[in-house]
């Protein structure tokens, strides 16, 4: 009950600085929160991340092994990704099985990396038609203080992009890095009536979990996009979100060069 | 896929001889289910779809009540013979994503806060699958609370426009979904006959800005040929009553 009342004031108050073309923290809309990306923190994981936005953190790590591919597609490598919101994050996740946020949030970075064509999958062909190499992204969220979306997609390719393919372990040749070949960046957007901010914040979000994301790859191509919540929008909104993924896509990309 | 790629354009038509804007033959009837309180059977091509909705009624698990408004809850599912490869009955992820992004795009629509406490429950099942079968479910869902007489602020139409052989094309069928490059599926608020807003946008595989802008247009234009048959379901099943 008194979160409700807490989250009613929040509501309020952001929905009034939103009044005076304001957000609660004073950002621009179009501005992300500090990012920060570490990676190779897990020296048991073949590729890892963390990545902070603001508040919010979440790891990512990459393992691979051998494994059976699929019938349709016998010399390419296999992506699963998967995402855990695990109860230390939020007061409100639950232990269980995963739930249509966490299986949404997992699909939504999948299709970044997988039709952006981010992860070489011809050149992870161990036997063809018998063996080829599984990468496994799992996404662990750490502390929900809003945008898990775009700090998990930016902890996944970042994970993949220090990965390396374990042969040796497995007898299969030699150690290689994982071949990256693009660089997907998702941005998030929360529509608030005419408004769109950019990376919302958790108390941000207390108006409504009204998000869009839309992920690109290094030529400004879209490759995903997704319209969670329960509203809608107009179609000069839709141009507006698209410019503004595309232009802040570019300038997160820049942290990703470094990695 | 390794798989051979066919040819998905063959002199300017596409493999079912249709034009690049061209929606599969549809056929929607209104009030096909006795137990159900709005009901609606849909093909698009060669996807079958029933949809059922229950409600406005009690909601169960109690807790999931809400005092101020109906709780909406949309369940999207695949039957096991619907698609080639038997599919494994139950939800699956993907089955499970779709169910949230279509009900997001009702829960706007719906006026929810004429029904407080109770739960409006959408149920649609693919019989045959092939390709957009999460939009054509939504057509259908839409008839469907239309005929149980849930009151709404508009109604949802969707179709999706895909990429393939370089060329957007409307309404993908199953080879098209396959090989194609990119698929967007779209649903759209249309409010006395006009569209009014996006109720649901998803986007896989790769495209220019320029082509979804130029992908949106085409659904547009699609969207309302579908519209106007939901509204022809509709009409046809309350003529029939009168006549009755």
């Amino acid at each position: 009950m008194g979160e409700d009342i807490l989250m009613d004031i929040k509501r309020d108050y952001v929905l009034s600085r939103l009044g005076d073309g304001e957000r609660i923290d004073g950002r621009r809309f179009d501005e992300f929160r500090p990012i920060e990306i570490q990676t190779n923190i897990i020296s048991k994981a073949e590729g890892s991340a963390l990545v902070k936005i603001g508040g919010t953190q979440v790891v990512v790590g990459v393992k691979l092994q051998p494994g059976e591919p699929f019938p349709d597609a016998p010399d390419k490598g296999i992506i699963i990704t998967n995402a855990e919101l695990v109860p230390l994050a939020s007061p409100t996740f639950e232990p269980g099985p995963p739930d249509e946020n966490s299986v949404e949030l997992a699909r939504v970075v999948d299709r970044g990396i997988r039709e952006s064509e981010a992860v070489d999958l011809t050149k992870l062909c161990i036997d063809e038609g018998e063996k080829v190499w599984l990468i496994f992204i799992d996404i662990h969220a750490l502390d929900d203080d809003g945008n898990l979306r775009d700090a998990s997609a930016l902890a996944a390719i970042a994970a993949i992009l220090t990965a390396t393919v374990p042969a040796e372990q497995f007898g299969v040749g030699d150690d290689f890095p994982l071949p990256v070949r693009d660089l997907p960046v998702s941005v998030t957007s929360l529509v608030v009536g005419d408004k769109a901010l950019v990376d919302p914040s958790r108390d941000e979000i207390s108006v409504g979990e009204y998000f869009m994301t839309i992920t690109t790859d290094q030529e400004d191509n879209i490759v995903a996009m997704q319209k969670s919540g329960a509203y809608t929008f107009s179609e000069e909104k839709f141009y507006e979100l698209i410019n503004v993924s595309v232009t802040k896509a570019r300038e997160i990309r820049r942290l990703l060069k470094d990695v | 896929m390794s798989e051979e790629k066919p040819q998905l354009i063959v002199n300017g038509k596409r493999l079912d001889g249709r034009d690049f804007d061209e929606l599969r033959p549809i056929k929607i009837e209104a009030g096909v289910l006795r137990r159900a309180d709005g009901s609606c059977y849909l093909e698009m091509g060669r996807n079958k779809i029933i949809a059922a909705v229950y409600g406005p009624r009690e909601v169960h698990p109690r807790h999931l009540q809400d005092p101020s408004r109906a709780v909406i809850r949309y369940r999207y599912n695949m039957a096991p013979f619907s698609v080639e490869e038997r599919k494994r009955p139950g939800p699956d992820r993907r089955s499970i994503e779709i169910s949230k992004v279509s009900r997001e795009a009702f829960e706007p629509i719906i006026m929810k806060e004429l029904f407080p406490r109770s739960g409006i429950d959408v149920f649609v099942e693919v019989l045959q699958a092939d390709a957009g079968t999460r939009t054509a479910c939504m057509n259908a869902a839409s008839v469907a609370l239309v005929d149980a007489g849930v009151a709404m602020k508009g109604i949802i139409t969707a179709v999706a426009v895909a990429k393939v052989d370089g060329q957007l094309v409307l309404d993908p069928m199953k080879e098209e979904d396959n090989y194609g490059e990119a698929d967007v599926p779209f649903a759209f608020l249309i409010r006395n006959s006009r569209i009014e807003s996006i109720a649901l946008l998803q986007m896989d595989g790769r495209m220019t800005v320029d082509e979804v802008k130029k992908g949106l247009q085409m659904a547009k234009r699609g969207v309302m040929q579908i519209y106007e048959m939901q509204r022809d379901a509709i009409m046809r099943k309350y003529y029939t009553e009168e006549v009755e």
